[in-house]
């Protein structure tokens, strides 16, 4: 038995792909990924129509979709995130149908109940034998963690495994093993790997930044949670970085041993476990060289799916052990919901991702911000779009105070006795307001062009069109 | 007072707003801004004012806004007014 | 309460909107060194209009431009009507520097219309006649409220390397130390230049502290948090100052001339400086016997 086929084309017609289908992709490779076009355009090719498309996140590389919505290839999108590029098309109401915005946890147990369906799930794998045993650790496009293509692995009716590095079987440290693939494709390149990974980030020199990293740093430290068996996730901002470095130095005069770090993971959280403050790295996607470096070679940095680490069917999920979140926002209202799918203008440029995932789960959920961005102050009156209920956030963080959702009197207590600069929330959004002056609202368009599903599947948001 | 020359000031750096300005018969306001939508009346007012202020009544300004605070694009539409001659 | 002043460049809106939010006891927007000279009239209107329109709840220090410039009266001019606490004089090389713009201020201050004197002046002393005349400078008048080490232009005027060991200020550091407190005003330390270095700025402030210094002045809001715990006063020194208010209050009341505390004599500058240390720790809000 031999898996691999000759083309992309090949795999394609093997699997039965027709009109109507669903294809699935994962994001590892990010802004660097060539797979997503690669067979797009085979499918356009073959004349096939009215496709959709599940990806657990769609990037700016990949606008040449909208092409492919205009002449009718493709006509529905599911995704955790979309970038801003991608975004202002759909804005602007360039598909008919609405885009399913998932999250990372939301997404998988969607198809694991089959509300979404993938008929064929195409895993761009960095590294991967002929019977289709794959890994993202290896190969010149390697992305590290695989976890995000887990459930479509698992799920799909047909699975290929597309790779740049074919290697002789079996491959032994595989994440996605051969019992799910049906077909293997060698390609010349999967990726750019200057898209895939970043370098080496340095330390934010934004003043505000650093503020808010500062305070950040002794929200977590004065919270109560940071103590021996710690867990901590943090996003890739410049701010939540430099408050990752914060929160290292406190462990580290403190002597506290932590337990996890979680996510999507940077050189600062290897940086973490090398320096002893976590005994373990759960890592559901790499974002930099050193992450996967360290995935490749340190066995206490650890692999896991998107399942594992949030979806609310699993029987457990990681989150849902977490102690501190960082996030961030563009938008965050008096009732603490918070905007993560549209810019300031009502343009989608993001989305989700983990946000609310682990917003739900951590024991102390904190959204780190500046007070304004461009004028523009962060706290309204009501989000344009709730990418997460504020419910489930705990504290913002910003340059000019700290605002502590009433429901956590506890933690509202605790900050206040170590002297931290607590705000109303209210009181924030006048403050901010005064140095900025009120914006006027902006006018939505008519047309719904994105549905905002929470991570339950219920429907959360509806995003509307941007008027030019 | 009426302006003399071209002059700018400001840069087109985020926080920050860019302003040319020209002699003309009448005075014209021309803003291109991040934030149109939600503070292009305050902007153009806010620039309106110090002109007035420094007796500007003719004249071609274009402001490029990066989102700048008013103070800023304040300072920066004074500026532009005192080198090109104008301003009291 | 001035521990730490940092510098913000004059003509960045970016960093001088924030300027309330960063953390330091005052801040110094700096029309002088940062300010490329085709910019000086922008940065002038842009730190009035910051300081007119913006509300900043830490002190406000202008740096002018030196008296030896075309810049400085101009600098005066615009933004003395705003009340800033301090003016930063640079390159104050003799008392007659300061006089010039003393005498400058008040004329001003007199045209506008402004009560005269109450805006104070910082002298910059970064040349070797500036530590020369140290003493001549810090009592030259009594706007004058400190003396301030700026160590790059010094090291640079002695013909000497500039270094992280700092030996090559050590004289000028401790020479100013005694100026100011023979004059009775304050003294500030010299930025910490690398901002990566997170253990050689703590090394520095407290050789700052040790020597006698205000405060210390930072080109980095990294260097703030640093600066401001390192000359606050530590909860033990808080504790022992309020022993020895206490020692001496019931000493007074027994009509006991001669006091001791843990078997030290407790004489008059060792009271004056009890007091110091409780007035700081109420402006810090830190009440008897902990944070309040």
């Amino acid at each position: 038995m031999n898996k691999i086929v000759s083309s992309i084309k090949e795999a394609i017609k093997l699997a039965g792909l027709r009109d109507g289908m669903t294809v699935s992709f994962h994001h590892h490779l990010r802004n660097g990924d060539f797979v997503l076009n690669m067979v797009m355009e085979e499918i356009a090719a073959l004349g096939i129509r009215d496709i959709k498309v599940n990806a657990s996140s769609l990037f700016d590389v990949h606008t040449p979709l909208i092409g492919h919505i205009k002449n009718g290839v493709v006509t529905g999108i599911s995704t955790d995130y979309m970038g801003a590029g991608l975004g202002r098309e759909i804005s602007r109401g360039v598909l008919a149908e609405p885009v399913k915005f998932y999250t990372h946890g939301g997404r998988p147990h969607s198809i694991i109940e089959g509300r979404e369906k993938i008929d064929v799930a195409f895993i761009a794998a960095p590294t991967a034998d002929n019977m289709g045993n794959c890994s993202g650790k290896y190969g010149r496009s390697a992305c590290g963690s695989l976890g995000y293509a887990f459930a479509d692995a698992m799920y799909a009716k047909r699975v290929v495994v597309i790779t740049d590095n074919l290697v002789p079987y079996p491959l032994a440290d595989f994440s996605i093993s051969e019992d799910y693939v049906d077909y293997v494709v060698e390609v010349d390149a999967i990726g750019d790997p200057k898209g895939i990974v970043s370098g080496t980030t340095k330390i934010t020199r934004d003043p505000v930044g650093l503020v808010m990293a500062a305070h950040a740093a002794k929200v977590i430290e004065a919270s109560g949670l940071l103590k021996d068996g710690f867990s901590f996730q943090t996003g890739a901002g410049g701010a939540s970085l430099a408050a990752a470095k914060f929160l290292k130095d406190i462990m580290l005069e403190k002597n506290i041993r932590g337990s996890f770090g979680l996510g999507g993971i940077t050189g600062y959280m290897v940086d973490m476990l090398k320096a002893g403050c976590f005994e373990t790295l759960l890592d559901v996607q790499c974002f930099d060289l050193s992450a996967v470096e360290s995935i490749r070679n340190d066995p206490r940095h650890r692999e896991i799916s998107a399942m594992q680490y949030a979806s609310p069917g699993a029987k457990s999920a990681v989150v849902n052990s977490l102690d501190v979140v960082i996030l961030g926002a563009t938008e965050i209202d008096t009732d603490f919901n918070v905007n993560v799918h549209t810019d300031s203008n009502g343009y989608i440029m993001g989305g989700s991702g983990g946000h609310s995932d682990t917003a739900a789960g951590a024991k102390l959920s904190m959204i780190i911000a500046p007070m304004f961005r461009a004028r523009l102050p962060i706290v309204s009156g009501r989000v344009t779009c709730i990418s997460t209920p504020g419910d489930s956030i705990d504290v913002l963080v910003t340059q000019g105070g700290i605002a502590v959702n009433p429901k956590n009197a506890e933690l509202k207590e605790r900050l206040e006795a170590a002297g931290l600069p607590i705000v109303d929330i209210f009181e924030l959004k006048d403050k901010t307001e005064r140095i900025t002056g009120k914006p006027n609202e902006l006018t939505r368009g008519e047309r719904v062009v994105a549905e905002v599903i929470g991570r339950e599947g219920n429907l959360l948001d509806r995003i509307y069109s941007v008027d030019k | 007072m009426n302006i003399s020359r071209r002059a700018s000031a400001g840069t087109m750096e985020s926080s920050d707003a860019y302003i040319e300005i020209e002699p003309a018969s009448e005075l014209s306001i021309h803003i291109e801004s991040v934030v149109k939508k939600q503070f292009g009346d305050k902007i153009e007012s806010a620039v309106r004012e110090v002109l007035s202020d420094c007796g500007v009544e003719s004249a071609i300004v274009r402001v490029t806004d990066r989102g700048a605070l008013e103070c800023v694009i304040r300072a920066r539409v004074e500026t532009a007014v005192k080198r090109s001659g104008g301003g009291s | 309460m001035r521990r730490s002043l940092l510098f913000l460049p004059g003509n960045n809106p970016n960093m001088l909107i924030n300027a309330g939010c960063l953390g330091a006891d005052a801040v110094i927007f700096d029309l002088e060194d940062a300010v490329s000279p085709a910019e000086k009239d922008a940065a002038r209107i842009l730190v009035r209009n910051t300081m007119r329109y913006m509300d900043i709840p830490c002190e406000r220090v202008v740096r002018i431009n030196s008296v030896d410039t075309e810049y400085w009266r101009d600098d005066i001019d615009t933004i003395l009507p705003e009340r800033p606490d301090l003016i930063l004089l640079p390159k104050a090389a003799t008392s007659e520097d300061i006089l010039a713009l003393d005498r400058y201020m008040s004329e001003v201050e007199e045209k506008l219309g402004l009560e005269c004197g109450t805006v104070g002046i910082i002298a910059l002393i970064e040349t070797a006649l500036g530590v020369e005349n140290a003493f001549l400078i810090a009592s030259a008048c009594k706007r004058v409220k400190g003396l301030f080490l700026g160590a790059e232009d010094l090291t640079a005027d002695l013909q000497c390397k500039r270094t992280k060991e700092s030996r090559e200020i050590e004289y000028s550091r401790m020479r100013l130390v005694v100026a100011a407190r023979a004059a009775g005003v304050d003294v500030y330390d010299t930025p910490f230049t690398d901002v990566n270095d997170d253990e050689g700025i703590v090394v520095d402030t407290m050789l700052a502290k040790s020597l006698g210094f205000t405060g210390k002045a930072s080109i980095s809001p990294r260097h703030v948090d640093v600066i401001n715990d390192t000359f606050s006063p530590t909860i033990a020194e808080i504790d022992y100052a309020y022993e020895v208010i206490d020692a001496i209050t019931r000493a007074k009341a027994e009509g006991k001339g001669a006091i001791s505390l843990r078997g030290k004599m407790i004489d008059a500058p060792i009271v004056a400086r009890a007091e110091r240390i409780i007035a700081m720790a109420s402006a810090l809000g830190i009440e008897r016997g902990g944070v309040s």
